[in-house]
């Protein structure tokens, strides 16, 4: 994979007066400047092997391994190839249930949705072959179209499930995770970086203290969370009798269970928005923010005419790394609600685990590959169209 | 704008009496320019307290709990020590007691595990990572399109003959590494179109996408094959492959930052590139070095997911016994569980308080160079 010279910012130092001491000089010398020579191989391989080993081999054996079915039989195991039946059973089968949610009859709501999304994903792309943001290109087109159905495909599960009345299955709650999670996060973030940027005294003491979280391992965080909330021996027991929710149990509730995966993840991760918009902010140029000030605008002016263009393109960057990481949520449903009540809770990582540790390692890979499937599509449309635009305006 | 601020900021100076005298009003107005309003100032120090404490209140529970004796949690909960219930070692005792029945027997070798672990794969990933980091920087590199296109073929032919045909992974292994060899050797120099050091590094870095339980299962699979399952090495190696694309990302940055001069001097006095890089470069990249190391650390000990599918019990890691502790037959030892999750946070919460710049910065130049 590696050929060519090795160059030193474009030009080739020193080589033959090394070479010429080199050669004069006996064997273990030798060893050392075949190591020179090899120099530019060996810095790089290991961690090409190492990828490649552990990552991009593991990456095709699992897409095998989710189009077979396997036996497991006496210590060892027997490999079919079935083509996509798996991904049948979880998108049409018997499994439809668990990955996209229960389907009814579609209601009014979900219908309006459905339309609505319809009519704006079409909307973009008119706009798009319209020219008007920017060339149009081959790819710019296929990438378009693929996150536009992919885009509609989500907003049809939801509408034939959330707003239908009826059960959300992992893939919709996964996506609850990390759009409703990290838009709290992004908000509570941004806000706490605001009011740290304030002229303000003990400003070390507060920085300090919110970027803890961050380092908490979280299934410590999901453990500690479950305590305190318990109705009965936590601390808010009071507040709950209080309210008259002495027994309510709120691992019971769906939508009170994936509420409280959410503020344990939001307290985890809404350090690490704060510390990065923080930076941020700081970096904003003193000179223009007083000008404002002496201008007489006001606080919501300055923010939205001269901090916000300075910081959006980190925070487009920092959500981008935040919603990588959201997709990757197990730890906290595992360890709060083991993914109930039923599967409410469950994230498609939990998802895939429940499927691997059900001795179906097929339908794991399956679901992992789906998975994979919504992220890459979801993140590098992000990229794409948020994040590199953002760049090319403002950086 | 310069002129407008002096006027402006006179202006305010003469006005100043006026607006004292304006009661309620000068409540909602800066005393200075720069500075906030008193209803200003009292506002955002009381959102900051109220955050400052729904931080740390669950740090303050989980140590609360692990003083309490079973029978002050179970009768409903109780804040302070001394005040409302007396505090007792009896959670903690445990931790010394290494009998088969105390409930923390099992903690000593998870805490291993983990700290060898953690320390191990950051190592290794912090080498192997800003060695490529500093390469891609550095030298370029030409890998030929048609090359990876050869060597992607054999990998999925492998993979298909192992998983479908059932040949034996090492036999595979051997004949697709002999046959790209062969073919990079001869067809290789037909190809014309190649790669760049970008590309390289960008698809290092893309590996942070992949959601690790994509991975996970053919690890398991190989790792099983090979008699390493449930052993410190199989996770470290892992964790290793795990954190590469953060390593490779910041090292990066910080090895483009310095100038080349040095290290050309240090060629020109005959200094090997290996000697160039870990006496020359590693010293001046210290800083981001440092931040690089702990945040890689504090990932790998955090780390659960790999863990939960490579460990069982020999190389189980404190997050695994953690989780695994939850729930049983005896119900949930709230008082018991506070004490490991303490004895697991303590050591981050240590290195985040004491080393919170070098962390942060290793964030920042994530995030804000990205």
């Amino acid at each position: 994979m590696a050929t060519g010279g090795g160059t030193i910012g474009g030009r080739r130092p020193g080589e033959d007066p090394a070479a010429a001491v080199i050669a004069a000089t006996p064997r273990g010398a030798r060893l050392a400047e075949w190591f020179d020579r090899q120099a530019r191989t060996l810095f790089v391989m290991p961690a090409v092997v190492m990828i490649l080993i552990f990552s991009i081999f593991p990456l095709i054996a699992t897409f095998m391994l989710s189009l077979s079915r396997v036996r497991l039989r006496g210590g060892g195991y027997r490999i079919r190839y079935v083509g996509t039946q798996n991904y049948e059973k979880q998108i049409f089968g018997s499994e439809q249930w668990h990955f996209l949610g229960t389907f009814e009859e579609v209601s009014v709501l979900g219908w309006i949705v459905t339309a609505a999304a319809a009519a704006l994903l079409a909307w973009w792309l008119i706009r798009y072959f319209g020219g008007r943001s920017g060339p149009v290109s081959v790819v710019g087109t296929v990438g378009r179209l693929i996150t536009a159905s992919v885009l509609f495909g989500l907003a049809f599960m939801f509408a034939a499930t959330l707003f239908s009345g009826t059960r959300l299955g992992t893939l919709g709650v996964t996506l609850f995770y990390v759009v409703v999670g990290c838009g709290i996060q992004f908000l509570i973030g941004l806000g706490l970086a605001l009011l740290c940027s304030q002229p303000i005294r003990g400003r070390t003491f507060f920085r300090v203290v919110f970027f803890l979280p961050l380092m908490v391992t979280p299934i410590g965080i999901g453990f500690t969370f479950r305590m305190m909330a318990d109705t009965g021996k936590g601390p808010f027991a009071p507040l709950w009798q209080w309210f008259g929710l002495g027994d309510f149990a709120w691992a019971v509730n769906p939508w009170t269970a994936r509420a409280f995966i959410i503020v344990g993840d939001s307290w985890q991760w809404i350090p690490f928005i704060f510390v990065v918009l923080l930076a941020a902010l700081e970096n904003v140029p003193r000179d223009l923010v007083e000008a404002g000030h002496a201008d007489g605008a006001g606080s919501w002016q300055i923010f939205r005419e001269i901090a916000w263009p300075h910081i959006v393109p980190v925070a487009a960057t920092v959500m981008l790394i935040r919603v990588i990481e959201g997709f990757k949520l197990v730890d906290l449903p595992n360890m709060m609600t083991g993914g109930g009540p039923g599967i409410a809770t469950e994230s498609m990582t939990l998802h895939s685990f429940f499927a691997w540790r059900a001795l179906d390692p097929a339908q794991s890979a399956a679901i992992s590959y789906l998975l994979l499937f919504v992220t890459v599509v979801l993140c590098v449309s992000y990229f794409m169209l948020v994040v590199r635009k953002r760049a090319a305006v403002y950086g | 704008m310069r002129s407008g601020a002096l006027t402006r900021m006179a202006e305010i100076r003469a006005n100043l009496p006026a607006a004292r005298a304006r009661g309620l009003k000068r409540w909602f107005e800066p005393t200075r320019i720069g500075r906030m309003s008193p209803a200003g100032s009292i506002i955002v120090y009381a959102l900051l307290i109220l955050w400052s404490a729904f931080v740390l209140f669950p740090f303050y529970w989980l140590a609360v709990t692990s003083f309490k004796l079973p029978i002050d949690v179970f009768e409903g909960p109780s804040y302070l020590p001394w005040v409302d219930f007396t505090p007792n070692l009896h959670a903690w005792a445990d931790l010394l007691d290494f009998s088969a029945k105390s409930p923390l027997a099992e903690t000593l070798t998870p805490y291993r595990n983990s700290v060898i672990i953690a320390f191990c794969s950051t190592a290794l990933c912090v080498l192997v990572g800003s060695m490529a980091a500093y390469a891609l920087a550095r030298i370029e590199y030409k890998p030929k399109l048609g090359t990876i296109l050869i060597f992607v073929v054999l990998m999925i032919g492998a993979a298909v003959a192992v998983g479908v045909h059932g040949v034996d992974l090492w036999v595979a292994g051997a004949v697709a590494g002999a046959l790209f060899i062969l073919l990079a050797r001869s067809v290789g120099r037909y190809f014309r179109r190649s790669a760049g050091n970008a590309d390289i590094l960008f698809w290092m870095i893309s590996q942070r996408i992949l959601p690790p339980v994509v991975a996970v299962v053919p690890i398991y699979m190989m790792f099983q094959r090979v008699g390493l399952l449930d052993t410190h090495l199989a996770i470290i190696l892992t964790y290793t492959v795990v954190n590469l694309p953060i390593v490779v990302w910041l090292m990066h940055d910080f090895f483009a930052s310095i100038p080349v001069d040095l290290e050309e001097s240090a060629q020109l006095d005959g200094a090997s590139r290996l000697m160039t890089f870990f006496e020359i470069v590693i010293p001046l990249a210290r800083a981001g070095l440092a931040a690089t190391t702990l945040l890689v650390l504090i990932l790998s000990w955090n780390e659960y997911l790999v863990a939960l599918f490579l460990s069982t019990t020999k190389a189980q890691t404190l997050p695994i016994l953690v989780a695994g502790m939850n729930g049983g037959e005896k119900g949930i030892l709230w008082w018991t569980m506070a004490v490991v999750i303490i004895i697991m946070i303590v050591p981050v919460i240590a290195m985040a308080l004491l080393l919170q710049r070098f962390i942060s910065k290793g964030i920042l130049l994530g995030a804000v160079k990205g």
